[in-house]
């Protein structure tokens, strides 16, 4: 049986880990290719690699820390953040990304979707939605870009349909009312997306305890979640996450 | 052990490139005749479309792959590489496969997503010798839309079925006779699975 995949996240600044995942008994907290090891013997399904680094010249850094990081694991790995035209994907999988993510370039161009899927297949491509609901309808929920700050008058799932009819191969789907609250994801707008396309809708945003990736791939219909500062709140690692999936029901890889 | 990986321009070879080298393999990745007519291994993956495989045809990779494998050179096809095996694939009518095996490749059943993507279990042929020491019901990662059906030369097989789906769907998950194997997963991308998949092949010999 097909498994729900749980997906380490790590946010990347300058070349560094900045929040997310982290190992306190770690000599090294903050080198993205040490914890991505880290996280994929764990057990990890998935590791993601989100570039926040706000500069340009940050670019050189990320192409060498995505290509030390690709060395280390052999499970997929997906780098997002600052990817504006198919070359800089196409430098990204060269540097042994499997996947990209994109967002707001996604939005500004709709046609990159398809420019990157017809290089490297649509399965690389990953369409990031950052969307917020405040309580109404998921039908309603509008999409933001810029990370988070600026309103684009979209709606998330009519936008996750038309990312897929342009050849997205997955969806990632944030909620920025659940984001950081630890209060469990939302299993309303994640269902409603994942039922609105046929592909893959990755959940994210809100997780605070096993309990809440139960949920989300239940009642959310998810077909993976993001996992990141779960971690420093009481789960010990994703394997300890996954048994406590497993006793609830949920298929999940394991042993991983 | 020397390995040759062909590139048909479809899709991204690196993951395919690195396990091989991580596992002491000594690569050549070529498009060249004369590279595959030398070739002592040869791997041939492949992610997207399977009309990309019109490029082998279209270059006279076919025939001369078709040549090593006669001569008892190993093969390991991956995703469409695996596909391309078979006669060929309703997703490209007009592109047939090498036939090394005469069944179709066809897409998943309607009633629930497609691609196919993440991980899925194993449960694999005992005399499979692309799985030697791997464990009944391990996991591999796919990431695919159409699929090879189970037959005599199936060496694992998997079931895209949804939970509380009595009727499942199972296709190949890996193929395997003689010296012509091929997998549907990515064993690149598959942890410790898939790099004893590839250890496996590169130690292949015959016998």
């Amino acid at each position: 049986m097909l498994t729900k995949r749980i997906i380490a996240c790590l946010d990347v600044r300058d070349g560094r880990v900045v929040k997310g995942v982290q190992f306190v008994d770690l000599i090294d907290a903050g080198d993205p290719a040490e914890l991505a090891a880290r996280h994929a013997a764990a057990g990890a399904d998935e590791i993601v690699f989100l570039d926040i680094t706000a500069t340009h010249e940050g670019r050189g850094t990320l192409l060498d820390s995505v290509r030390r990081t690709a060395q280390r694991i052999f499970v997929p790995f997906t780098v997002g953040g600052g990817i504006r035209t198919a070359d800089d994907a196409t430098a990204i999988f060269e540097a042994g990304a499997d996947k990209i993510s994109i967002n707001s370039s996604a939005l500004a161009t709709p046609g990159l979707i398809g420019a990157i899927g017809a290089r490297f297949g649509a399965q690389a491509v990953i369409v990031a939605i950052d969307a917020r609901r405040k309580g109404g309808s998921p039908e309603d929920a509008e999409v933001f870009v810029a990370g988070g700050r600026k309103p684009t008058g979209r709606r998330a799932v009519e936008w996750a349909r038309e990312a897929e009819s342009r050849g997205a191969g997955e969806i990632l789907l944030t909620s920025m009312d659940s984001d950081g609250t630890r209060a469990g994801f939302d299993c309303v707008l994640t269902a409603a997306v994942s039922q609105a396309v046929q592909i893959p809708v990755i959940a994210s945003g809100g997780a605070g305890n096993a309990t809440h990736f139960t949920q989300v791939f239940g009642e959310g219909k998810a077909d993976a979640a993001l996992a990141a500062s779960i971690f420093h709140f009481g789960i010990h690692d994703v394997r300890t996450l996954k048994e406590e999936l497993q006793r609830d029901g949920i298929p999940v890889r394991l042993p991983c | 052990m020397r390995v040759t990986v062909i590139d048909y321009k479809a899709g991204n070879l690196t993951s395919v490139v690195k396990a091989l080298r991580h596992l002491g393999a000594d690569v050549t990745v070529t498009e060249n005749l004369a590279d595959v007519g030398s070739a002592e291994r040869i791997v041939l993956p492949g992610v997207g479309h399977f009309a990309a495989t019109q490029f082998l045809e279209d270059h006279h990779l076919k025939s001369a792959i078709q040549e090593k494998i006669a001569a008892g050179t190993p093969f390991l096809g991956i995703c469409v590489g695996l596909q391309w095996l078979f006669a060929g694939s309703s997703e490209a009518p007009n592109c047939p496969g090498l036939a090394a095996f005469p069944e179709m490749c066809e897409r998943f059943a309607p009633g629930k997503k497609v691609p196919h993507v993440g991980w899925n279990s194993l449960a694999i042929r005992p005399a499979s010798r692309l799985f030697a020491g791997i464990p009944e019901n391990s996991f591999a990662y796919f990431t695919h839309s159409w699929r090879a059906p189970v037959t005599s030369a199936t060496a694992a097989v998997t079931d895209y079925g949804e939970p509380g789906d009595l009727q499942g769907e199972t296709f190949s998950a890996a193929v395997e006779h003689r010296n012509v194997m091929g997998v549907q997963f990515h064993p690149e991308k598959s942890g410790e699975t898939g790099l004893r998949v590839l250890r496996n092949f590169l130690e292949w010999r015959a016998c």
